[in-house]
């Protein structure tokens, strides 16, 4: 079997390539701070977050925050749910939780949620359970979860689940993957996996393993380096993790590497990005590779952060 | 709009000359660092000015436009776009017009999507058929891409248009049965179109349909599990259906791509069907011939083969087996 690169994962991230006739670099732009969040926290996982300055990065952060207390996705842009989560995350990374009016911040995302208990992602009102999790995953974080209409934000997500026992991102919206993984962690957070029939979607999501041993986010889709993390987090979270095939989930994304280069990619011989990155040594962790840290699946941060963050004081 | 401007540098245009351009702030050593193209930083630049003197002019909307065009991901230029949409009064089925020419190359970026919606909400139904014509023209690119087919969710809840769905969920299927997202919407239009009967009332036609589709290809798991769904809080009309028990069979006996066939035979026996000899020959045909010795329980028996034939489950199925009850 082959082995994970870590030294060559590590330089990659460290130093994301400037090359300035690259499609990938100009797009990236807006979302820089998901980018910060993917990579630092591989980075932790690999025990190498001391090779950076938190300082400058919490510098960074605090400039996208605006009056309304949100996040951008980087300076000079407008706040969103998705940069909001990802820059408390590294925040709490960093230890530095405490830089934060928190009650600002909490206020800024409980007023994105909806009459019937969803989230919007900003103020143009796109509705997704994505932003569910977001908002729950953040507050909770926070401490500050009685800021939001618990009970109608469980009772939305549950109304978005399916039939086969998955969930989708509005009522009605086919069973994927990665709004399974939303809804789940956010009933898991706010104690409401009752609403879970975990025998049922376990059983869907352990389906999502195809012969090469990688996991899909749909029947009859390719697997993708992603899904090792949604599926994977989803089952740990209702205890059935045992029901796909380990070893060959992590033979699967081992094979997703760049060895030369480093970075992890959707699947073998494909490009390598960040966000592959990070999502293959996530699920890596979650599979209990040796050598890296553990993480959350709820919170999707190193389990040392998350205790920090609830066992302290 | 005229998109041959953007070929004269800003920096170099007339009508652009009152605007101070402001660059990118990165901060000392940027945390991910990203390299930019000379006509990007331009247009950013450009566009950053505006954006900060809350201009809402045409010549802003085409800034827009060309930033949007260079990435489509910024969030920031859509909400400013909106802005000036508003401001402007810009008459929107234009808008729908710009939207639909850059769809094709950016299935699924969710801005494009969701600014779509915001159009389509403010110009009401008549714009309904249309807007099942675009998600039309998308999932014939990408049948199965999720932003398209949300978006068609939601033009059918918000601007109605049900009439041809099921008929569009036939066809797709005819095109690829195995497109689960195409099951997924045939869920959606029997459980919720105002112009059927609701499930009950579809569920013997529903039930006829997947059973035929799955005998085409029974390997194939969106129609078991929609046939499933069909009697979703009925267990017991899901047990004494002689289509559903029949269909399981039929598969058995053909001994190919069996193992979801297994798998509803053995929810059905969870549920208190009674198999007669002939689904317990179909079954002991299946087992392996080196397995160790036979189970006398039906069930049991379902949950070695599959032990056997879907080895990646093993687990899951060593654990339904555990779960059974004793027999009797």
């Amino acid at each position: 079997m082959g082995e994970l690169v870590v030294d060559k994962h590590v330089k990659y991230i460290l130093s994301v390539e400037k090359r300035k006739d690259s499609f990938e670099s100009v797009v990236l732009e807006h979302l820089r701070m998901n980018g910060a969040y993917w990579g630092l926290t591989t980075l932790d996982l690999l025990g190498k977050l001391g090779a950076l300055d938190s300082n400058e990065v919490i510098q960074w952060i605090m400039k996208c925050q605006h009056e309304s207390g949100g996040f951008a996705g980087n300076i000079g842009h407008d706040p969103h749910l998705l940069y909001t989560l990802s820059a408390v995350q590294v925040l709490a990374l960093f230890d530095k939780l405490n830089v934060l009016d928190a009650d600002k911040v909490a206020n800024y995302i409980s007023g994105l949620q909806n009459e019937d208990g969803s989230f919007s992602g900003d103020e143009w009102g796109e509705v997704d359970t994505r932003f569910s999790y977001l908002a729950i995953c953040c507050l909770s974080i926070l401490h500050r979860l009685d800021k939001m209409n618990v009970e109608k934000a469980v009772n939305y997500i549950a109304s978005c689940k399916n039939v086969d026992g998955g969930f989708g991102c509005t009522p009605g919206g086919e069973s994927h993957a990665g709004q399974i993984f939303c809804c789940v962690g956010a009933l898991a957070i706010t104690g409401s996996l009752h609403h879970v029939d975990k025998d049922l979607l376990g059983w869907w999501l352990c389906e999502r393993q195809v012969k090469s041993g990688g996991l899909n986010g749909r029947p009859e889709k390719l697997p993708d380096v992603c899904y090792s993390w949604w599926v994977l987090s989803s089952l740990i979270m209702i205890d059935r993790v045992h029901w796909i095939d380990k070893d060959k989930l992590v033979k699967f994304i081992l094979n997703c590497q760049d060895t030369e280069n480093g970075g992890i990619s959707d699947r073998p011989e494909d490009a390598v990005d960040v966000f592959h990155t990070y999502f293959g040594v996530a699920g890596l962790s979650l599979l209990e590779y040796p050598g890296l840290k553990a993480i959350d699946p709820a919170h999707a941060l190193p389990v040392d952060v998350v205790n920090r963050i609830f066992f302290q004081k | 709009m005229d998109a041959e401007e953007h070929k004269l540098p800003l920096s170099q245009n007339p009508e652009w000359a009152d605007v101070t351009p402001i660059p990118q702030d990165d901060g000392p050593n940027p945390v991910v660092p990203i390299a930019y193209k000379p006509e990007f930083i331009e247009t950013m630049d450009y566009f950053r000015a505006v954006y900060k003197a809350n201009e809402f002019s045409l010549r802003a909307l085409q800034l827009t436009h060309q930033a949007i065009l260079l990435n489509p991901g910024n969030y920031t230029v859509w909400h400013f776009r909106r802005l000036i949409l508003d401001a402007l009064g810009i008459d929107l089925n234009e808008e729908l017009e710009f939207m639909s020419g850059i769809s094709e190359n950016n299935p699924k970026n969710y801005q494009i999507w969701h600014h779509r919606r915001w159009i389509a909400e403010k110009l009401g139904t008549d714009v309904a058929s249309k807007e099942l014509d675009f998600t039309k023209r998308m999932l014939f690119l990408d049948a199965k891409n999720y932003h398209a087919w949300s978006y068609r969710q939601w033009v059918l809840q918000t601007l109605g248009g049900w009439e041809n769905e099921l008929n569009y969920c036939h066809q797709l299927l005819e095109e690829d049965v195995f497109n689960n997202s195409a099951w997924n919407q045939r869920y959606f239009v029997v459980t919720g179109s105002p112009l059927l009967g609701g499930l009950e009332a579809m569920r013997e036609s529903e039930v006829k349909y997947t059973v035929e589709a799955i005998l085409h290809s029974p390997e194939n798991e969106s129609p078991w599990r929609y046939l499933r769904g069909l009697y979703k809080n009925d267990p017991k009309s899901w047990i004494s259906d002689p289509q559903v028990s029949s269909v399981c069979l039929k598969v058995l006996s053909a001994k190919a791509n069996h193992v979801f066939a297994l798998s509803t035979l053995l929810d059905l026996l969870s549920h208190g069907f009674q198999a007669n000899q002939e689904f317990k020959d179909a079954v002991d045909s299946l087992r392996p011939s080196n397995s160790d010795p036979p189970d006398s329980d039906l069930a049991k028996a379902i949950c070695s083969i599959l032990r056997h034939v879907d080895p990646m489950r093993v687990n899951y199925w060593t654990w339904r087996k555990n779960k059974l009850p004793l027999s009797v």
